[in-house]
């Protein structure tokens, strides 16, 4: 759902308004559903897991898929994929730590460089989608194999530390509120309002329901794409930050392979890839579904190995659900 | 309701048929019979509920309540195999046909030719060209059927329905694309299988079609079957049991006071498309183009546009020159163009009625990149009411929409953004007679405030009534000109079939006036 769903209609004609909302909330966020089963299912099976101090670990831990996540919704909802971001968050954590260690550069100058570093990849990312006409899945792909090289580069293979003022990112405020999560929900609030009240939101789900429709209705595509790969770029930069913040050292290595997380949030949040449907909120739902079931299953001491496993089977669970529920409706 | 004697021989008869979808009521009850050998034509406005009824007796829908019979059997048609099995094909609405295959590979879909368990190209291009040919239809088995344009893929979607060889002909609005010669080839089509038995269920909003090609007309409104006449009752009388009113005149143009023109095109060509084509469009003005399929209307329309490149010439708004292939910058100019193909290039089928209304405005409603989204929804339920749109809100999905209601969500964006210069391909296509009327007054409205209206149509009457000037276009180039008072469907024809044989449009057009 996006936040205009929620919105109640105004004007007396709509009187049930409110009463379809609800339901089209629920319809919409089978997502939602599955998380309030997995919190219960969780409760019940391990003491340990409705605490306060490991529900912060799993907001802690579903903070960097989320912010990924979030940056990835704008461009799944576009009809694109973005392979990149893990590798563009791992590159613009590199270049803060460098920037501000060996470059000595103070520190917010270094966090305005690494967000510029993560949506400069994105821009590249736009271009050569609108302009190179390459297909997203091989654009962002070439820019994985780029900005992880360009990662290892500048950190000549290794751990560059953080400078303090920047890893306090990673901490906890007054011990109930760690800042990941506080960078998770803002980015949250971010997604949900680009994506519902601003006109290149708008014009994203047009594009990813119909580029000629759009087009044809005077929507300028590649400007637009252009912007979506942006943002999933600066999107990637935070997370990559946040990460960094919270070993308070970046690592060229970090956050491989979270693209896939990112990707399985966002589609567990009810977005389609085919394009034109994705919310703020149901891939915070995703994201959150993500970091609980890998939480769980560490309680639960379930291995590593069947962990992986188990994810699998829930992302598959996940679309089909989504695809039967969108059959019968149609 | 009906009072069909239950003595003949029925193929099939459907009773107290109900369907309801999230929100709306879509069948609430209906009685239908079809009998062997004739054409059954099923009217209502938009949204009555025909598509749903047929695709209930196709297999795609399953009835909430009510008996379908078949043979005087109690039937339960669970699918498209179900439907085949009993001998009923389908000419959906929106068609069911893959743009990226070719055309031979479309018509065989699911069941190509076989030879030693491979598919048998030639055998499949053989047997394609030979439907096509019955049809009558210009097109090449091996083309991908997306470059057809919208009338040849209707043409293909009949020809696909023919070669099922079914008992019952189920026909969705076949002919709301078609010109006169293509209706024509279909009419024949349809009364040989007639006479060999086959019952055809024909659906149309051209009601001068039914007395041609009809037997029984079966009248629905708002879900329910409220009449069954015979074909030959006359048109105020089926208007009246369709809408509930009379409709005073079917096409009120009004013309307004004429300006200087808005839209110049010169020597527009693209190479083996269109050529040469030069015409006016001035301030308070409706030019209508007509012309038979193909002749190359909908691709200059798109070409002034921006939609799609040229090769040579100049498109003009209001004296200054306009890039090519740019749609936005024609936008700016103030230019808008309502594209033939709602499916495909006309609406976001996935969003919702409001969304979709507010595209084209959504630009000029945004302010420093926030949407004023108060101003586009008040602006979509404004023009969704005008246009009489059949929703159960706003918000809900346009793919559910009815075809017609569908299609006045693509004119109504278009509406709202208040272009100098509209471009309106194929604007009522399956648009009811009473909701065409109103366009038609919103076109008046914008005349009279000094824009200017270009009007491509395979309706000829809807041409002749609305347009002050005709514009008829036969292969890719204009073969002339005609004022309202000399536009007559002969004239229009004659010019469209004539072609261009010298080359300039202007020798052909005896004593009409010319540029
Ligand atoms: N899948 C669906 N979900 C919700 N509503 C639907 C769905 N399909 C049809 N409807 C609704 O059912 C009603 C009847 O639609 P139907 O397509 O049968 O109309 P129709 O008579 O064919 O109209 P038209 O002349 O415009 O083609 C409409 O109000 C439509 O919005
Ligand atoms: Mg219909």
């Amino acid at each position: 759902m996006s936040a205009d769903t929620l919105q109640k209609q105004a004007g007396p004609s709509e009187r049930n308004g409110a009463v379809r909302a609800a339901s089209r909330f629920f319809a919409e966020n089978g997502a939602l559903g599955g998380l309030v089963i997995l919190v219960v299912a969780l409760s019940l099976m391990s003491g340990s897991f409705l605490t306060v101090t490991n529900l912060l670990n799993v907001g802690v831990q579903a903070a960097v898929t989320a912010i990924l996540a979030f940056g990835v919704t704008f461009v799944i909802t576009t009809a694109g994929i973005d392979l990149s971001v893990g590798a563009v968050a791992a590159l613009s954590a590199v270049v803060c730590a460098w920037s501000a260690t060996s470059e000595g550069l103070p520190w917010p100058l270094a966090l305005v460089v690494a967000l510029g570093v993560g949506i400069l990849c994105g821009l590249v990312n736009g271009a050569l989608i609108t302009y190179g006409k390459l297909p997203p899945f091989i654009a962002t792909l070439a820019m994985q194999g780029v900005a992880r090289g360009l990662a290892l580069v500048i950190s000549q293979g290794s751990p560059i530390a953080l400078p303090n003022s920047i890893s306090h990112l990673g901490d906890t405020i007054s011990s109930y509120l760690p800042v990941p999560v506080i960078v998770m929900v803002a980015m949250g609030l971010v997604t949900a309002f680009v994506l519902a009240r601003t006109y290149s939101g708008r014009a994203m789900y047009a594009i990813g329901g119909n580029e000629e429709a759009a087009r044809l209705s005077g929507i300028k595509v590649t400007r637009q794409k252009l912007i979506t790969y942006a943002l999933a770029g600066g999107f990637a930069a935070v997370a990559g930050i946040v990460l960094a913040s919270r070993l308070a050292s970046a690592t060229p290595e970090a956050a491989s392979g979270y693209e896939l997380d990112a990707i399985a949030a966002v589609v567990i949040g009810g977005a389609s890839l085919s394009g034109g449907k994705g919310t703020a909120f149901g891939t915070f739902v995703g994201a959150l579904i993500l970091a609980m079931l890998r939480n769980g299953l560490n309680l639960l001491s379930v291995s590593s190995f069947w962990q992986q496993v188990v994810i699998g089977v829930v992302i598959a669970l996940a679309v089909l659900l989504d695809t039967l529920r969108r059959r019968s409706t149609n | 309701m009906t009072e069909t004697s239950e003595a003949r021989g029925e193929i099939l008869r459907v009773n107290g048929l109900r369907k309801t979808f999230p929100g709306v009521v879509a069948l609430d009850g209906v009685d239908f019979d079809l009998r062997p050998g004739e054409v059954h034509v099923l009217l209502g406005e938009n949204g009555a509920g025909k598509s749903t009824l047929i695709k209930m007796l196709s297999g795609a829908y399953q009835p909430d309540d009510g008996r379908i019979m078949v043979d005087d059997r109690e039937t339960s048609i669970r699918s498209a195999q179900d439907a085949q099995r009993l001998g009923i094909a389908t000419i959906y609405q929106e068609f069911n046909l893959v743009p990226q295959l070719t055309v031979a590979e479309n018509l065989f879909l699911g069941r190509p030719p076989k030879r030693f368990g491979l598919v048998d190209k030639r055998r499949m291009t053989a047997d394609a060209r030979e439907l096509l040919d019955r049809v009558g239809v210009d097109a090449d088995p091996g083309q991908q059927i997306g470059t057809l344009g919208i009338a040849r893929m209707q043409m293909v979607e009949i020809a696909k329905a023919l070669s099922l060889d079914a008992r019952v002909l189920i026909m969705d609005e076949p002919t709301a694309v078609l010109t006169t010669t293509e209706v024509e080839k279909l009419f024949a089509i349809v009364r040989q299988l007639r006479d060999q038995g086959v019952s055809i269920v024909f659906i149309t909003h051209h009601l001068e079609e039914i007395p041609q090609i009809g037997d029984r007309v079966t009248v629905l409104r708002d879900g329910k079957s409220v009449a069954e006449v015979p074909a030959d009752t006359p048109q105020e009388e089926l208007v009246r049991l369709m809408v509930g009113r009379s409709i005073e005149q079917q096409y009120p143009r009004e013309r307004s006071s004429q300006g200087p023109p808005l839209l110049e095109v010169r020597g527009l060509t693209r190479r083996g498309v269109f050529e040469n084509v030069s015409f006016e469009v001035h301030a308070g003005e409706v030019v209508g183009i007509a012309g038979l399929v193909g002749a190359g209307r909908t691709e200059v329309a798109r070409a002034i546009f921006g939609a799609d490149g040229y090769d040579q010439g100049n498109v003009l708004v209001e004296g200054a020159r306009l890039r090519g292939g740019d749609v936005h910058a024609a936008m700016e100019a103030g230019l808008g163009l309502v594209p033939e193909d709602r499916k495909g290039q006309g609406l976001v089928l996935g969003a919702d009625v409001q969304e979709n209304l507010g595209l084209v405005t959504l630009g000029r409603a945004s302010h420093g990149g926030l949407v004023d989204r108060a101003g586009q929804r008040k602006r979509a339920a404004g023009i969704a009411e005008r246009l009489n749109v059949r929703m159960s809100g706003l918000r809900q999905e346009v793919r559910t929409l009815s075809g017609g209601n569908q299609q006045k969500v693509v004119i109504g964006k278009w509406l709202l953004a208040d272009a100098k210069v509209l471009i309106l391909d194929e604007p009522t296509r399956g648009i009811d007679v009473g909701a065409k009327v109103e366009i038609y007054q919103l076109v008046n409205s914008l005349t009279a405030s000094g824009h200017a209206v270009l009007m491509i149509s395979s309706d000829l009457p809807e041409v002749l009534g609305m347009s002050d000037r005709v514009l008829v276009m036969a292969r890719g180039r204009l073969a002339g000109e005609l004022d309202a008072a000399e536009a007559t469907q002969d004239s229009v024809m004659a010019l469209a079939v004539a072609g261009v044989e010298s080359g300039t449009a202007h020798d052909t057009v005896g004593g009409s006036n010319v540029r």
